[in-house]
């Protein structure tokens, strides 16, 4: 009984939106807005043939590779620039200013530095998203508790157990935080570095539907990349609660009180 | 050394102002140490100048009024921290870092405790990092959890515990870790007063059985007198030893008889005064110069 | 004491920033003079300043920064009172809480630029365009604030409130909505940055007029440093927005706790 009104309450809207949507596409055929049925069967023959392996699967190639480096890249120099005052104070500004750029406007910047490459767009995902991860993880590090890190020191636990059992975990919570900026900025980069510069590519294909006015296929372009951020959010919150399930249970211990 | 009293009103001598040679019994020896912090606002003087000795297997208790540097003088002798004059010194080598056979309990055991890690873990971490074998290590922590009555919780988180079983975690990771000196920096002073009484029977079940030197820093005379064989009483700051004295109280001790005791009430008397004394701004004749 | 203490210390993380500062600019400066990186693709830090220089002296500059930074605040201010006002109404229902929830799940990690071909479809090159992807982005990162601010509720205050017989609207007014404030005012700041980076994404792709728009001219028509200088001004204006954002942040909340404690860090 619970569960089928928990399955009430999550279908409920989006299948009355539907049906919203089915019945004012269904009279007329309005250019802009196909129906549900036609939208499904655009979308299955859309990106289930040859597109997925020579437009999907490298986009999200790119994505994966730059947003995996832009993390390790901007985790690993945070732990550094963290635990060192006088290099924090040294970088702080510059890298407020870096984390302030827009990232899309790295893609005509890239562009003319690097040419169109498969590796320029990476780049573009990589420095566009390791602001956040870097700066968290600055913060984080920077913000272990005075006590817990006195108790490591007294126990002889130092240089890379220090890192491992103290410094990450206690910057983890953090951490994620920049890690979730990361992910949406790094789609949008993926996209528009494939919209502003390419011949191939999720964004590129889009645009180009909605260049030859290809509604349905341009619609069912939105469609995918809607997914493809759905799907990113989904294994980005099934990884936190994993990481950060101390984290969560003691915030709850705290609120309770 | 110490001085006795016999008599409440007794005069008891002042303890040594520093300088004198460290005593080659002496398991833990604070020789001379001056801690003086650099703030842009001007120096600001801690601990003036303390020197004392601890015996192997001694429990001392360190009382002193707030602020009287107690626990700037506990980092100093944890390695924690470097003293700016003296020094301190376990088994007659200088302590210029976190020393290995040292184990600390801090007062915030919200904070001491890695709330990533659960029980079993917390305990665990320094001995995998001293890299013993399973085996041994299993044994260590089942010994140290049972003998601080928490063998029922090994796989909750600490947060998921009362602030006296938390402590009682810290107090079973400093156990395990085997040291021959264990510091406890006012370590009750955040727990009721129920718990409080069961963790002090706790450290004096844990003292007797394993006979460890504790030195234990408290703001509480009565908690002081209850627990030490010995209490070390501080000046206000910047800080000396007010004095050192024996607590000559049986070794069998429980919560209501001993604190029922005669010699309970004098001893207590005895320090409240001292402590005072030391609010007044009273100072030991050989320490005001 | 502790005034003097930071009103001491501060010159030197102060002086390091600017010595930061300085050695970025430096090695810039030198990478492309000594021919380690192509001066054609990245002038010397100098060329830079001066062009961004020239462009503080130039109209056209200015109409760009304020076509840009009009499309941030009106996308913006229709965000917020969207947000704001959806967020109360259905964060106070459990009932539509519950039922909304899939659905925001759903549509909010959906990325914005997802909506760049829709949005030139439905109104070209104009600033329309991106008014739509500012909206949505901006608009999910103040409604999840507010949601967990109005579900932040203290219960007895909540009780204490309908005890005294306050009616739906005066609970809101002064139990609901002072406690949801702080998060607000969080999903602004946010929001505040991701409308920037929309606005100039919009300029860039779609080319509607605006910063974002002389950049991608300036690349084309191949005025690098005009470009470094473009990109330079975009960096200047986001410091510029987190520094008003948290100073209004500042002012608006200095009552709260959790703003207090930040002052002090």
């Amino acid at each position: 009984m619970k569960i089928l009104k928990g399955l009430g309450y999550a279908i409920g809207l989006p299948a009355l939106l539907v049906l919203v949507w089915a019945l004012a596409t269904a009279g007329e055929t309005n250019f802009f807005v196909p129906t549900p049925g036609t939208l499904l069967a655009t979308f299955a023959e859309t990106w289930f043939g040859d597109r997925i392996l020579s437009d999907v699967l490298p986009s999200l190639g790119r994505l994966i590779v730059g947003v995996s480096a832009a993390i390790i890249i901007g985790i690993v120099a945070g732990l550094l620039i963290g635990s060192i005052k006088w290099l924090r104070d040294l970088t702080e500004p510059v890298l407020e200013f870096f984390r302030a750029i827009p990232p899309p406007v790295l893609v005509p910047v890239l562009m003319l530095l690097m040419g169109i490459t498969d590796s320029m767009k990476v780049t573009v995902i990589i420095s566009g998203c390791i602001w956040p991860v870097l700066l968290n993880t600055i913060e984080g590090v920077r913000a272990i508790d005075g006590v817990l890190s006195d108790s490591a020191r007294t126990y002889g636990i130092t240089g890379g157990a220090r890192i491992r059992h103290l410094v990450l975990p206690s910057a983890a919570p953090q951490i994620m935080a920049g890690v979730r900026q990361c992910l949406s900025i790094g789609l949008i980069l993926m996209v528009i570095s494939e919209m502003f510069a390419s011949s191939s590519g999720l964004g590129f294909t889009i645009v180009q539907f909605q260049r030859s006015f290809a509604i349905p296929e341009m619609w069912s372009g939105i469609v995918i990349l809607g997914l493809i951020g759905v799907l990113m959010s989904f294994i980005f919150q099934i990884t936190e609660r994993r990481i950060l399930r101390w984290y969560h249970g003691l915030r709850e211990v705290e609120n309770a009180v | 050394m110490p001085s006795e009293i016999t008599d409440k009103n007794t005069v008891t001598n002042p303890a040594p102002a520093g300088g004198t040679p460290p005593n080659p019994d002496a398991m833990l020896s604070v020789l001379g140490v001056k801690k003086v912090y650099q703030t842009d606002g001007g120096a600001i003087e801690a601990v003036r100048n303390l020197t004392f000795d601890l015996r192997a297997g001694e429990l001392a208790c360190l009382v002193g009024p707030s602020g009287s540097g107690k626990t700037t003088l506990l980092k100093c002798i944890s390695g924690l921290m470097a003293p700016t004059e003296g020094q301190v010194l376990l088994n007659g080598v200088e302590v210029s870092g976190p020393p290995k056979k040292m184990a600390v309990v801090f007062q915030e055991y919200g904070r001491s405790l890695f709330p990533w890690m659960r029980v079993r873990e917390n305990v665990e971490l320094p001995l995998k990092n001293q890299r013993l074998a399973k085996a041994e290590r299993d044994r260590l922590v089942d010994e140290a959890l049972e003998a601080v009555g928490l063998s029922h919780v090994p796989m909750s988180y600490p947060w998921q515990l009362s602030g006296g079983m938390q402590q009682r975690v810290a107090i079973a990771r400093a156990v395990a870790y085997q040291p021959e000196v264990l510091l406890m920096d006012e370590p009750f002073a955040a727990v009721d007063a129920q718990t409080r009484a069961d963790l002090e029977d706790l450290i004096r079940s844990v003292w007797k059985k394993l006979g460890i030197t504790i030195l234990f820093v408290t703001h509480d005379i009565d908690e002081s007198v209850y627990l030490g064989e010995r209490v070390i009483i501080l000046s206000s700051s910047p800080t000396v030893i007010q004095e050192d004295l024996v607590i000559d109280l049986p070794a069998e001790r429980d919560q209501l008889n001993t604190r029922s005791l005669p010699r309970f009430t004098e001893l207590r008397h005895h320090v409240y005064e001292q402590i005072q004394l030391a609010k007044a701004g009273h100072r030991p004749a050989a320490a005001s110069r | 004491m502790d005034n003097t203490v930071t009103s001491r210390r501060r010159p030197t993380k102060e002086l390091l920033g600017i010595a930061g500062i300085i050695g970025f600019l430096l090695t810039w400066e030198v990478l492309p003079r000594v021919g380690i990186v192509d001066a054609r693709f990245l002038p010397p830090a100098s060329d830079v300043l001066l062009a961004l220089a020239r462009d503080f002296g130039l109209a056209a500059f200015w109409l760009a920064v304020g076509e840009t930074m009009l499309a941030w605040l009106i996308g913006l201010v229709i965000a917020v009172l969207a947000a704001a006002l959806l967020g109360f109404i259905i964060g106070s229902s459990a009932f539509l809480r519950k039922f909304t929830n899939s659905t925001v799940e759903f549509l909010r990690p959906i990325p914005s630029v997802a909506l760049i071909p829709l949005a030139v479809l439905l109104f070209g090159v104009k600033m329309e365009s991106s008014l739509m992807l500012i909206i949505y982005a901006s608009f999910w990162q103040i409604f999840i604030q507010v949601l967990y601010g109005v579900a932040d509720v203290d219960n007895v205050a909540m009780n204490t409130a309908k005890s005294y017989g306050l009616g739906q609207l005066a609970r809101t007014r002064y139990v609901v909505f002072p406690t949801a404030l702080p998060y607000l005012m969080t999903g602004i700041r946010l929001a505040a940055s991701v409308a920037l980076i929309l606005a100039i994404t919009a300029e860039l792709v779609i080319g509607s007029p605006g910063l974002g728009r002389e950049i991608a001219l300036a690349q084309s028509g191949g005025a690098i440093s005009g470009m470094y200088a473009l990109v330079l001004a975009t960096g200047l204006i986001g410091v510029l927005i987190n520094l008003v954002m948290r100073f209004v942040e500042r002012k608006t909340l200095s009552w709260h706790s959790s703003v207090r404690a930040e002052v002090i860090v």
